[in-house]
């Protein structure tokens, strides 16, 4: 009976983008329900399907595959980031010099404690290159720690995870340390976590959404660029 | 059929991104090169805002049901995950903490001073 689902469901091209929108559905569902922020539909959403894919011992590259439309969306939606940081050009024109120095700011101190962390804690090279590009868009710090010997797909587990915890601890790090500027906080969001993290700032507001956006884009190239150095401290 | 060609118009864009990231030597990835583009696009008024806005808006509102597929790929790799468990927790929580603290307040700092301390926001 398992294997017939199975050998169906492998050749379906439906269901795992209508279980994806289903999951977050669910989670979106429950965060309402509960009103806890901790509840991120993605997060919760993820959790319902890997506990479905393995109760059913289905494997993921089936419903990957099935998936794919989902995923197939991210390069135009990472690209129409441009519009809402288009729409607050003027924002974005004033505050050049405060926006790049925190971005800036952000990425050495990510680079900084993870080579820190790195050396405390005596991890191989490998490991270590891994972690460097952690808070950066998945396909800029997947390339990054696959070029300076790293594992690019643990690379790409942590960089998601990363973005979940942006998304789960923004509201609270902005208010513990006074963060009020929304200018500030996008950009605190985006050049921590991302383009997970930037769906949180969107919610936050579009001052914070669109800088949140901006701060992807050039967290992740001072990334690349950086990384190689911090990586050479290493040994 | 205005969202249609709305939504060619961006992954037009997507693909001159693609473009470009093959041809340059640089690790950086399609996705963050069509940004720039679709900004130079709209700056320069190759595109004009009415031309993607409706698509751009409606695709940046889905952006968190679009790594859903990617995170559960994150059971795919407890073995690796959990063979170095304490420097990935500890590089997850406190560093993106710190990271966000750092990024955020630097940006308040220089626009506050750049302000020469007048008023707040």
């Amino acid at each position: 009976m398992s294997e017939v689902l199975a050998s169906f469901l492998s050749r379906s091209s439906a269901w795992g983008a209508a279980l994806t929108i289903a999951a977050f559905g669910l989670g979106t569902l429950l965060q309402r329900r509960t009103g806890k922020a901790w509840c991120s539909p993605l997060l919760l959403g993820s959790l319902l399907v890997m506990a479905i894919l393995a109760v059913s011992g289905l494997p993921y590259t089936d419903f990957k595959a099935s998936a794919s439309p989902v995923s197939y969306l991210l390069l135009p939606a990472t690209v129409s980031l441009a519009i809402p940081l288009y729409e607050k050009r003027n924002l974005l024109r004033e505050n050049a010099a405060a926006i790049l120095a925190g971005i800036l700011a952000g990425v050495l101190v990510s680079l900084g404690s993870i080579a820190a962390l790195s050396l405390a804690m005596d991890l191989e090279r490998a490991q270590a290159v891994t972690l460097l590009p952690k808070s950066v868009t998945t396909a800029i710090g997947m390339d990054v720690a696959s070029a300076l010997g790293g594992m690019p797909s643990l690379a790409g587990a942590v960089i998601v995870l990363t973005g979940i915890m942006g998304s789960l601890t923004a509201p609270w790090v902005c208010e513990t340390l006074r963060i009020t500027d929304p200018i500030a906080k996008g950009v605190g969001i985006g050049t921590a976590s991302h383009a997970i993290g930037t769906a949180k700032a969107l919610e936050l507001g579009e001052t914070e959404g669109a800088m949140s956006g901006l701060a992807i884009a050039v967290a992740g190239v001072l990334t690349a660029a950086l990384a190689p150095v911090f990586a050479g401290l290493l040994n | 059929m205005k969202w249609v060609f709305q939504f060619g118009r961006i992954l037009t864009v997507c693909f001159l991104g693609e473009t470009l990231a093959a041809l340059l030597p640089l690790p950086i990835p399609a996705s963050v090169y069509g940004l720039v583009l679709m900004l130079a696009a709209l700056k320069l008024g190759v595109i004009r805002l009415e031309q993607v806005q409706d698509a751009g808006r409606f695709l940046v509102a889905i952006l968190p049901v679009l790594f859903l597929p990617a995170a559960v790929g994150v059971m795919d790799l407890h073995a690796e995950l959990t063979a170095m468990l304490l420097p990935c927790l500890l590089a997850v929580v406190p560093v993106t903490v710190l990271v966000m603290g750092a990024a955020g307040l630097v940006t308040q700092w220089v626009r506050r001073t750049q302000k020469g301390g007048a008023g707040h926001e």
